[in-house]
C-alpha cells in the first residue's frame, strides 16, 4: 500500500497553515482595524476563493505560472522556481485557497473584542505589537485554534485547485484527494476506500478537538 | 498645570452635537467632571489620554504640548502616560490580578502595596471573570495607578463598590494621589459623590 500520497498531503497542509499562520495573523489584524475602501477591496479578494469554483482558481494560477510566459517564465529564469507541476506550487495555490479560512475567524474575533482592551494596553505605554501579542492574541484563543484547524482540514480537501496546478505526479503532487480520484478511475475501489478512511479519520478526530476545546472555553448564556 | 482647549462633535440622537471645553487643571488638583448622560464626559477624557482625536484644539502639559490640531501635534497614548480608569472596567480576560499589575510595572514591592490597598492580596492569582463587580473596579483603579502616571482620570470608577468600601478605598487613594503628585480628574453621575474630596468641579454640556 503506497501511502506517500497521504504523507505529502500532511505535509502539504502542515506547511500551507504555518505559511498562513505567519500571514494571517498580522494580516486579519491589520484587516480588523478601520474600514478603507483598500482594505475592503483586499478581504473582497481574499475571500474570493470561497465562492469561486476551485477549477478556476486553480486554471488562473496555472496560466499565470506557465513557464512559458509572464511571470511564471520570469521566475524561472530569475530564480529557476518553477510553480507549475511542483510541491510548491501546490504551497503556494494552498496559500491562496485557504487563507479565508485563517483570516476570517480570526478577523471577526478581534472585532468582537472590546476597543477599550487595546486601548487599556495603549495608556499603560505598551506598543500596538506587545498589545497584540499579549492582550489581543490571548483571548481569541478559541478562534485562533479554529482558524489553525479549518485550514489544515481545508488544505486536506483540496482537490480541483491543486489538479490544476500539480497534476498527478507520485511523490511530488499526488496528494490524497487525487489519489482517491485516481484510484476510482481505475477501478481500485479497495485503495480508494484506505485514502478515503484515513482523510475521514485525520478530519473527524482534528474537528472534535476543536469543538471539544471550544464547548470548554465557551459559556452558555443561561449559566 | 495641564490646559486643555477642545472642540468635538459628537452624534447624538437629536442630531449633531459639540462638546467644547475650555480649562486649566492646577497640578495635583482633584476635579470631579459632572453632566448629563451623553454630554462627551468620557470622550474628553478619551481626548486627553490620545485615544480620541478631536475636530479642532490643544492640550499643554506643564511645558509639553500633547495635542495642538492647527500643528498637527499629537502625542500617542503611549507617551502621554495618563492613568486610565475605564467605565468597563477594560480588564483583561486572559490575565490574573498579580498579571495585570505586572503588565504595567516592574516593581514588585509597589505591587504588593497596591494589592494591599485594593483589598487584592488574597485574589492575586484570580482572573477577572473570578471577582465581584466591586473588585473588578478595584483591580482597575490599581492598574492604573500601577504605572505612577502624573495623571489620572477616572470614568465613573467607584459606581460597582458599597459607601463601606467606597470611603475606606477613597480615603486610601488621596493619600497616594498627594504621595505621588497625581492630577486626576474623575467623572461621576452622582452629585454628593465625592464631596469633601475634590479640589473643584468642571461641568460638562453638550452644545447644540
Amino acid at each position: 500500500m503506497d501511502l506517500s500520497p497521504i504523507w505529502l498531503t500532511l505535509k502539504l497542509a502542515s506547511i500551507t497553515t504555518l505559511l498562513l499562520l505567519l500571514v494571517g495573523l498580522p494580516l486579519a489584524w491589520w484587516l480588523s482595524k478601520g474600514r478603507s475602501i483598500f482594505k475592503i477591496i483586499l478581504e473582497a479578494i481574499i475571500t474570493m476563493p470561497l465562492v469561486l469554483p476551485p477549477s478556476v482558481l486553480g486554471f488562473y494560477l496555472l496560466i499565470a505560472f506557465s513557464p512559458q510566459h509572464g511571470v511564471g517564465k520570469w521566475l524561472l529564469n530569475t530564480f529557476n522556481i518553477q510553480f507549475v507541476f511542483s510541491f510548491q506550487g501546490l504551497v503556494l495555490a494552498s496559500v491562496i485557497y485557504s487563507m479565508p479560512f485563517m483570516i476570517g475567524p480570526i478577523k471577526s474575533a478581534l472585532q468582537q473584542l472590546p476597543q477599550s482592551l487595546a486601548q487599556a494596553s495603549y495608556t499603560l505605554g505598551k506598543s500596538e505589537r506587545e498589545t497584540f501579542l499579549r492582550v489581543l492574541l490571548p483571548n481569541i484563543k478559541p478562534s485562533l485554534l479554529t482558524a489553525i484547524v479549518l485550514t489544515f482540514a481545508h488544505t486536506l480537501g483540496e482537490f480541483g485547485v491543486v489538479l490544476m496546478i500539480g497534476g498527478n505526479i507520485p511523490n511530488v503532487t499526488r496528494v490524497a484527494s487525487i489519489a482517491v480520484y485516481d484510484s476510482v478511475e481505475n477501478m481500485d475501489y479497495g485503495t480508494a476506500n484506505v485514502y478515503s478512511l484515513i482523510l475521514f479519520i485525520i478530519t473527524f478526530v482534528m474537528v472534535i478537538g476543536v469543538f471539544i476545546f471550544n464547548k470548554a472555553h465557551a459559556k452558555s448564556p443561561l449559566e | 498645570m495641564i490646559s486643555i482647549n477642545i472642540e468635538k462633535k459628537l452624534k447624538a440622537y437629536s442630531g449633531q452635537q459639540w462638546l467644547k471645553i475650555d480649562h486649566q487643571f492646577a497640578d495635583g488638583s482633584i476635579t470631579k467632571i459632572y453632566g448629563p448622560s451623553g454630554a462627551g464626559k468620557t470622550t474628553f477624557l478619551k481626548i486627553i489620554a490620545g485615544l480620541v482625536m478631536p475636530e479642532k484644539g490643544i492640550i499643554a502639559v506643564d511645558n509639553t504640548t500633547w495635542l495642538d490640531t492647527s500643528s498637527k501635534i499629537s502625542l500617542s497614548p503611549q507617551k502621554r502616560l495618563v492613568g486610565f480608569v475605564f467605565q468597563n472596567y477594560a480588564l483583561f480576560p486572559n490575565m490574573t490580578v498579580q498579571e495585570h499589575l505586572e503588565y504595567a510595572s516592574n516593581d514588585a514591592q509597589w505591587i504588593q502595596r497596591l494589592l494591599k490597598i485594593g483589598k487584592l492580596e488574597t485574589l492575586s492569582d484570580h482572573k477577572p471573570e473570578h471577582l465581584s463587580g466591586g473588585q473588578q473596579q478595584r483591580l482597575a483603579i490599581l492598574r492604573a495607578i500601577a504605572i505612577r502616571p502624573k495623571l489620572l482620570l477616572m470614568d465613573e470608577p467607584f459606581s460597582a463598590l458599597d459607601s463601606k468600601m467606597k470611603s475606606a478605598l477613597i480615603a486610601e487613594l488621596k493619600l497616594l494621589f498627594a504621595e505621588l503628585k497625581m492630577t486626576v480628574l474623575i467623572v461621576s453621575h452622582s452629585p454628593q459623590e465625592l464631596e469633601g474630596v475634590v479640589d473643584g468641579e468642571l461641568v460638562i454640556n453638550a452644545e447644540e
